[in-house]
């Protein structure tokens, strides 16, 4: 009992005080606050925004911890490539996780880091309390991006995007755009030789570019790019045992998180499943469109157009994207209607723009940004026919 | 023509401490109290000076706005006190009953036989007006113009509510007279919305269109029974009345007395014996509190359901319109690591390491914690799954915070009250007050446009 009466102690004597909002935001870290009901209902539900945000970060550590492995897994098995035969003797070993946990760890730390830093910032300028926003956005950033990623540029774009993707709006709840995307696009445009490539999705391919012992770690979305047949079984893709960003590349554990949210009721099925509709459609278009020849196999868009619809969702980061970002219920619809429609074009789009970009092969953070700025149009139109039903009934009663 | 409402969406909060079907005659209370408060938006001007004598159904103060609404002593007795508060506005008023109460006589008047014009001007020189509430606003109802219809709701779904089919009991008489007279006063009809399962003593009564209801709440609430079955459009204004305030109107139209009578029902998991009390309007919560007695010391006493109602001291006054009493305990304490914890006794509508979705049947003892802080408008799609009405509330919340008279005009805002918003306050992740933002919409509509 004695640090629950010391920390009460310590929040009156910060009450008014510029830091209250930094002190606020450890002490309901550790305890609900005491605050009771002032107006309206007396009694409230047990969910607040620190258990939804905290439901989304539990579906993401298994991302997370399969990322540590991977970034090891593939290190390892791009020097030596007899690992790749037997990928589930060689993946969970113990030198996989320290080098991951090595690389992954410290852009974890970065993240959250550097991002609560500005949001502590800005709750004390602006005299608001700290919310809980960016402890996903947070987990998301270092799975979303490739593994060599010098720190200093994540934090720079760390900081671009909680500023301008979020805080110059007003913060948590006020933004238009993911914020994680937002640093995600401010890392493609910036800096794009470290975002794109095939020396950037495995540990060291860099570095060691253009010495005798180089490797190289090309994505199935770059070579299938470059029309040329992946070496990855369609298994290792929904496993996850290849390159790409930290934490996208496991479409089983994607799936299992997605099942999570949508069981939890936090993430919006609605969004998700009209999104993998959005994906198979665009996608069996391409296949027409391949199959009936009406393209030629030495174009460019060959080698993604002829790609089965299917596998389209569980390469690159399609999955991912689909069930941790698309679904932000800030930036997405806000109406039931409006997700269906906001996740079909995610999906339709995202394939569109990963088999038409030629620069840089994967489209859902691309679709995504574009979705969220059209989200409240969409919501417009969807109230708008409540509204004119309204009307309509008004003009009957008048008429 | 009478037509079934049921709904699907919405949330029925089964909570400990319902009141047993017993009726019990609370103690004489020694003072009466009306708070002005309790009447939205009218500023009292009083008629009667503090150490003035009053009868039952003596004006005690009318509306500046509007002369003709009079509000009237429930008691007959000496007018001890005008409390007031900030800028001298009048907080309470205390009225020390006497021993023996007498009634100003208003006269018999048949319902069945009289004009609207003579009902209408008996409503309101007896003070039986302010039972008559209308929408748009969710004020009082204007006496210049007619409602399109009349709804009353005898079914209450709300958490720990006073089970109208029980309190009416053998009132139909006095329904009856009130329902006829209020039916000359519209020109549509009078809308009774009663339990689908129960035996509501409105069954059977004339000059009304009976419709069953059934689903969770807020199936019970007029205001969805109005979406259901005819939501109120721009222009039209729609009356509705609690059936208790029915019996008060049908009294004073068979007896010519005012008889502020509550049958009010005392629940709550703080309540040592839950329980239904006879009682008046106005009277000291105490007397009735420690007859059934009170578990703790930190309670919240609360005139009317847990949703709705207002909070009192236990020292305090039964309010104006409650029927009633809902004891819970204070939620003033922290909770170590409550924001990431399995909780397997509070309610939730998200599974989020909640589990009260296993355990639909059990009765909870919620308390008066916000289990969270005070946050923007995050998650999107949960209130939609307790809300029944045809509109969008998160649109119309928001229409309201940003004042777009426009916007809520169109949104709907003509048919909602603040009880409206109740449950989907009850499951904001984000704790936002809608009770509050939506009657601050109302009141700024009611000022630029009603």
């Amino acid at each position: 009992m004695g640090l629950k009466q010391n920390l009460h102690k310590l929040k009156e004597k910060y009450k008014g005080t510029k830091m209250a909002p930094a002190f606020n935001a450890l002490h309901t870290f550790l305890y609900t606050p005491n605050e009771t009901t002032h107006s309206g209902s007396h009694v409230r539900a047990v969910d607040d925004l620190k258990r939804t945000m905290n439901t989304v970060i539990m579906a993401l550590v298994p991302c997370l911890i399969f990322g540590i492995f991977n970034a090891g897994y593939q290190h390892y098995a791009a020097i030596d490539n007899t690992l790749r035969l037997d990928p589930l003797a060689n993946f969970f070993t113990w030198d996989n996780f320290i080098l991951g946990a090595w690389t992954v760890l410290p852009l974890v730390i970065v993240s959250y880091g550097v991002g609560l830093a500005v949001e502590f910032i800005f709750a004390i300028i602006k005299k608001h309390e700290v919310e809980e926003g960016y402890l996903v956005t947070g987990m998301l950033v270092p799975l979303i991006v490739p593994i060599d990623i010098p720190l200093w540029m994540l934090a720079v774009a760390v900081i671009f995007g909680v500023v301008i993707g979020k805080e110059v709006f007003g913060g948590t709840g006020m933004n238009i755009l993911n914020p994680a995307l937002t640093i995600r696009a401010f890392l493609f445009f910036a800096y794009p030789t470290w975002m794109s490539g095939d020396k950037v999705w495995v540990h060291g391919a860099k570095e060691m570019a253009g010495q005798p012992d180089a490797i190289s770690g090309e994505t199935i979305l770059g070579s299938l790019a470059a029309n040329t047949e992946p070496v990855y079984s369609t298994w290792d893709m929904f496993w996850g045992f290849i390159p790409g960003s930290v934490g996208e590349t496991s479409t089983f554990l994607i799936i299992l998180g997605a099942l999570f949210l949508i069981f939890t009721k936090v993430g919006s099925w609605r969004i998700m499943l009209s999104s993998v509709i959005g994906a198979i459609v665009m996608g069996l278009i391409f296949n027409g469109v391949a199959d009936a020849g009406w393209i030629e196999k030495s174009s460019n868009f060959y080698g993604l157009m002829s790609e089965p619809f299917w596998h389209h969702l569980i390469i690159g980061s399609a999955a991912f994207a689909i069930v941790y970002m698309a679904t932000d219920p800030v930036t997405a619809s806000q109406t039931n209607k409006g997700k269906w429609i906001y996740g079909f074009f995610i999906g339709f789009m995202g394939i569109m723009i990963r088999v038409f970009n030629p620069a840089y092969p994967e489209g859902f953070m691309l679709s995504i940004l574009l979705m969220n700025v059209f989200a409240p149009t969409i919501d417009h139109y969807v109230v708008q026919g409540n509204i004119k039903k309204r009307m309509k009934r008004l003009k009957v009663k008048t008429a | 023509m009478s037509k079934d409402i049921k709904i699907k969406k919405g949330l029925t909060i089964k909570l400990k401490g319902e009141a047993e079907k017993i009726l019990s005659s609370a103690p004489r209370s020694r003072t009466f109290a009306i708070r002005p408060s309790d009447f939205h938006l009218i500023t009292p001007k009083m008629v009667v000076k503090e150490g003035g004598k009053v009868q039952a159904g003596d004006t005690i103060f009318y509306s500046k706005r509007n002369e003709a609404v009079k509000f009237v002593s429930p008691v007959s007795g000496t007018l001890t006190k005008i409390e007031r508060g900030a800028k001298r506005v009048i907080t309470e008023i205390i009225i020390e009953a006497d021993q023996q109460d007498t009634f100003r006589d208003f006269g018999i008047l048949s319902p069945d036989s009289s004009s609207a014009e003579a009902i209408k001007t008996r409503l309101l020189e007896a003070g039986c007006w302010p039972f008559i509430m209308q929408r748009p606003y969710a004020v009082i109802a204007d006496t210049e113009q007619e409602p399109r219809d009349i709804y009353v709701s005898a079914y209450s779904t709300a958490p720990l509510a006073n089970d109208c089919d029980f309190s009416l009991k053998g009132k139909e008489k006095e329904l009856q007279a009130a329902v006829t007279a209020l039916s000359k006063l519209t020109t549509g009809q009078v809308h009774v919305g009663v339990s689908k399962s129960g035996d509501s003593p409105f069954n059977g009564l004339k000059d009304i269109v009976l419709h069953n209801v059934s689903g969770p709440h807020p199936a019970g609430n007029v205001g969805t029974q109005i979406n259901k079955l005819g939501p109120v459009n721009k222009g039209e204004i729609v009356w509705t009345i609690a059936p208790q305030d029915l019996i008060i109107i049908g009294e004073l139209l068979l007896t010519g007395k005012f008889h502020a009578e509550r049958i009010i029902a005392l629940s709550g998991s703080e309540v040592k014996t839950p329980k239904y009390y006879k009682t008046r309007i106005g009277s000291e919560a105490a007397t009735f509190l420690y007859d059934s007695g009170l578990k703790d010391e930190n309670v919240r006493v609360i005139s009317g359901d847990v949703l709705t109602g207002k909070k009192i001291s236990p020292k305090g006054h039964l309010g104006y319109y409650s029927n009633t009493v809902t004891v819970i305990p204070e939620g003033d304490d922290y909770e170590l690591f409550g924001w990431n914890k399995p909780v397997f006794n509070k309610i939730s509508t998200s599974r989020a390491l909640t589990f009260s979705w296993l355990t639909p049947n059990k009765k909870y003892d919620l308390d008066t914690n916000t289990n969270g802080e005070h946050r923007a408008f995050v998650v999107t799609g949960v209130y939609e799954e307790v809300f029944p009405l045809d509109m969008y509330p998160l649109q119309m919340l928001k229409a309201c915070m940003v004042q777009d008279l426009d916007e809520m005009e169109a949104l709907g805002m003509y048919e909602v009250a603040p009880e409206d918003f109740a449950l989907t306050e009850f499951v904001c992740v984000s704790k936002q007050p809608h009770q509050q933002i939506i009657r601050n919409g109302l009141d700024l509509m009611y000022k630029e446009i009603g």
